[in-house]
């Protein structure tokens, strides 16, 4: 199948601005991701599953320039928890302000000092999870990425991990465009947490390709933000064995353009993911979170809840699909995405999809998108509390759900933490 | 405590009045009780009252203490010490039973200019004032009114209350919905706060509440304005005989 005159032009011009990073344990997987791109194209407005989200500023030769950040005197997510500190500047690995690796009690390696004897794993797992995610819905920014990745943690697993592994992003660049590729291995019965925060880059492609083996538990808790100019693409791809259990959430403030697609697939039976999201934008926002799980294993649960506060003319996207396969009995699957519209200028675009082939299943979904409770909020203020702390409240209620389903109480009140501290700055 | 004089009041959306003229004063350390038959503006007073949103006053005043009740936003009024318990308590999901009533009480003693209220002598505090109304402490940990029965509800009003020590209580048909037993649990609980600094309004449609919580004036409202007060025997009457010649006599 040929591209059209147009896109190739495109596709050549945003791989001229690239470097193929040569030769080493990845060439094989980056000339396989480079076919498979030419093959794709990238994404365009008239791509079905780009429909509410524009990628031409995801897709374009130069990124558009994004001021750095400062945060202020908010402390940085994450502060008081005790973890093993990885730090990227611009995409670039700074060891530095880093901590010593070994200190996690994980194998950590990072992609681009990996030489030619690179872990038998990885070398197992690069590209694979997501070529296995290009079906059946094409993800073009991800086969760019596993061709041009410049950096990122190879991670295995095998008991559990001593600390969490936290990577901490910062961009001094403007115009800095980073290719971000992540490689989790939890061997079977292997537990850790994952932390991300931080902006990256002006602009920003990651993936995070984790491969869960038998009862294994991955953690994943992400804070993005609070860079306004942020244009990001990130993909999670997860693959779960049986028994293995996925957690996932993600904080999402401000940013111009942000996709977090999440790839899940149950390969084993009685495995479960978890995959949540809370998000407030003001303004120029726009985020589109999705989703697709994949039930191919028997008795899997599956968990999509994704809220978003959005004011100001901020755009919120959601795109869920549960596929259920024939042999994929007993699944349990439940998805939810919600907006909260604190006032009349904002938008959401919602579109779940169930596909289910299996006849013994029990899957749900829902999309809603509303503003705030009057009736709770004359209640709340009739007992005292004033009106901005009364709609914080509420706002924080509304998002509670997501919130739930990070199991460490500490991190989930650092997050809590953040989303008041967003609230306060954003009252009017 | 609380002076109502000559209050009109509408409908924010609409032209036809709902209360037209109503004179009310209830002095500190009594109780008072209004009834009246369905459409009479039971309801709209007590939210006028408390400030909710969508009526709008056409002419009079209220006064709480001398203090211009009206001008004041619904949380002024409640630092103020006016509580109205809910005809229809609000559920409010995500927002846990303790973190709502301390956040209330410390929202109210900052405005106050008092002291806020540690953890744990707010968890002393409350779990003496549900004991006494006989709820129990998994119900507190529960979000606002969720999955709570009719019954529970009208007591968790009844807990706010407690904690937040009013001085101006008006209950809105708080006897609606509720079996005799925990009628007699919230009436309790209201007697248990009955002070010489404290004042209620209860507004109900029943004379049954008036045996459990005995009031010193009953007022009976009728068509937006109070057309007759008397003693407890006044609900008696209205008890035997319905509103007709009370309504007829005052025509």
């Amino acid at each position: 199948m040929g591209l059209a005159e147009g896109m190739r032009g495109l596709l050549s011009a945003r791989i001229a601005a690239l470097a193929l990073p040569g030769g080493g344990w990845t060439a094989a997987a980056r000339a396989e991701a480079l076919d498979r791109l030419g093959r794709l194209g990238l994404p365009s407005r008239r791509d079905e599953y780009w429909r509410y989200t524009d990628p031409a500023d995801l897709v374009s030769a130069e990124p558009a320039a994004a001021a750095t950040f400062d945060a202020g005197d908010e402390s940085p997510p994450f502060d008081g928890i005790e973890r093993v500190r990885l730090v990227f500047v611009d995409g670039v690995f700074d060891p530095a302000a880093s901590d010593d690796p070994a200190a996690a009690g994980v194998e950590i390696g990072l992609l681009s000092r990996e030489g030619a004897l690179a872990r038998h794993w990885a070398r197992a797992l690069y590209g694979v999870l997501e070529t296995r995610g290009q079906l059946p819905v094409a993800r073009p920014l991800a086969a760019l990425n596993t061709a041009f990745a410049t950096e990122g943690v190879l991670i295995r697993v095998t008991g559990r991990a001593r600390r969490p592994v936290s990577l901490i992003y910062t961009h001094a660049d403007e115009r800095s465009d980073v290719i971000l590729h992540h490689c989790i291995r939890l061997e079977p019965g292997a537990e850790l947490t994952l932390l991300e925060n931080g902006p990256a880059a002006a602009r920003l492609n990651m993936v995070m390709e984790a491969d869960l083996s038998e009862g294994a538990t991955l953690h994943h808790i992400r804070a993005q933000g609070r860079d306004h100019d942020r244009r990001a693409a990130t993909h999670l791809f997860a693959r779960l064995a049986a028994s293995a259990r996925l957690k996932s959430f993600t904080l999402t403030a401000n940013g111009r353009l942000t996709r977090n697609e999440s790839v899940v697939e149950f390969v084993g039976d009685h495995a479960l993911a978890h995959l949540a999201g809370a998000a407030v934008g003001d303004g120029r926002f726009h985020l589109d979170d999705t989703v697709f799980i994949t039930h191919a294993g028997v008795a899997c649960e599956s968990r999509q809840v994704f809220k978003k506060v959005l004011k100001n003319g901020a755009v919120g996207v959601f795109q869920g699909k549960i596929l259920v396969q024939a042999a994929a009995q007993k699944t349990d699957g439940y998805q939810i995405s919600q907006s909260l519209m604190l006032d009349g200028d904002s938008q959401f675009l919602a579109k779940p999809e169930l596909e289910i082939y299996a006849d013994d299943v029990k899957c749900s979904h829902g999309a809603t998108s509303g503003a705030i409770d009057e009736t709770a909020l004359f209640y709340l203020r009739s007992r005292g509390v004033p009106e901005r702390a009364a709609q914080s409240l509420l706002v924080l209620a509304f998002l509670a759900e997501a919130i739930a389903e990070i199991e460490d109480a500490a991190i989930a009140d650092d997050i809590r933490g953040r989303l008041e501290n967003w609230l306060a700055r954003h009252e009017s | 405590m609380l002076d109502i004089t000559d209050l009109h009041v509408k409908l924010e959306a609409e032209e036809k009045p709902i209360l037209k003229g109503l004179d009310l004063s209830v002095a500190a350390g009594s109780v008072h009780a209004i009834m009246g038959p369905n459409g009479s503006g039971k309801s709209t007073l007590s939210y006028v009252l408390a400030g909710r949103e969508g009526y709008e006053v056409t002419a009079g005043t209220a006064r709480l203490e001398g203090a211009d009740l009206l001008a004041m936003e619904p949380e002024e009024r409640a630092a103020a010490g006016l509580f109205l318990a809910f005809q229809y308590p609000v559920e409010i999901p995500g927002v846990g039973n303790m973190t709502f009533l301390r956040t209330a009480l410390n929202a109210q003693r900052k405005a106050r200019g008092e002291p806020e209220v540690g953890a744990g002598e707010f968890l002393k505090l409350v779990r003496a004032r549900a004991a006494a109304l006989q709820i129990d402490a998994e119900m507190l940990k529960r979000p606002v009114n969720v999955g709570f029965s009719g019954g529970e509800k009208k007591r968790n009003e009844i807990l706010q209350m407690a904690v937040l020590e009013p001085k101006m209580c008006i209950l809105d048909e708080t006897d609606s919905g509720l079996d005799i037993d925990a009628m007699k649990l919230v009436a309790d609980g209201v007697n248990a706060l009955r002070d010489a600094g404290r004042a209620f309004l209860v507004i109900t449609h029943y004379q049954r509440l008036l045996d459990h919580i005995r009031p010193d004036v009953v007022h009976i409202l009728a068509d937006g304005s109070i057309v007759r007060s008397g003693g407890p025997e006044l609900a008696l009457e209205v008890e035997r005989n319905g509103y007709a010649d009370i309504l007829a006599e005052a025509r």
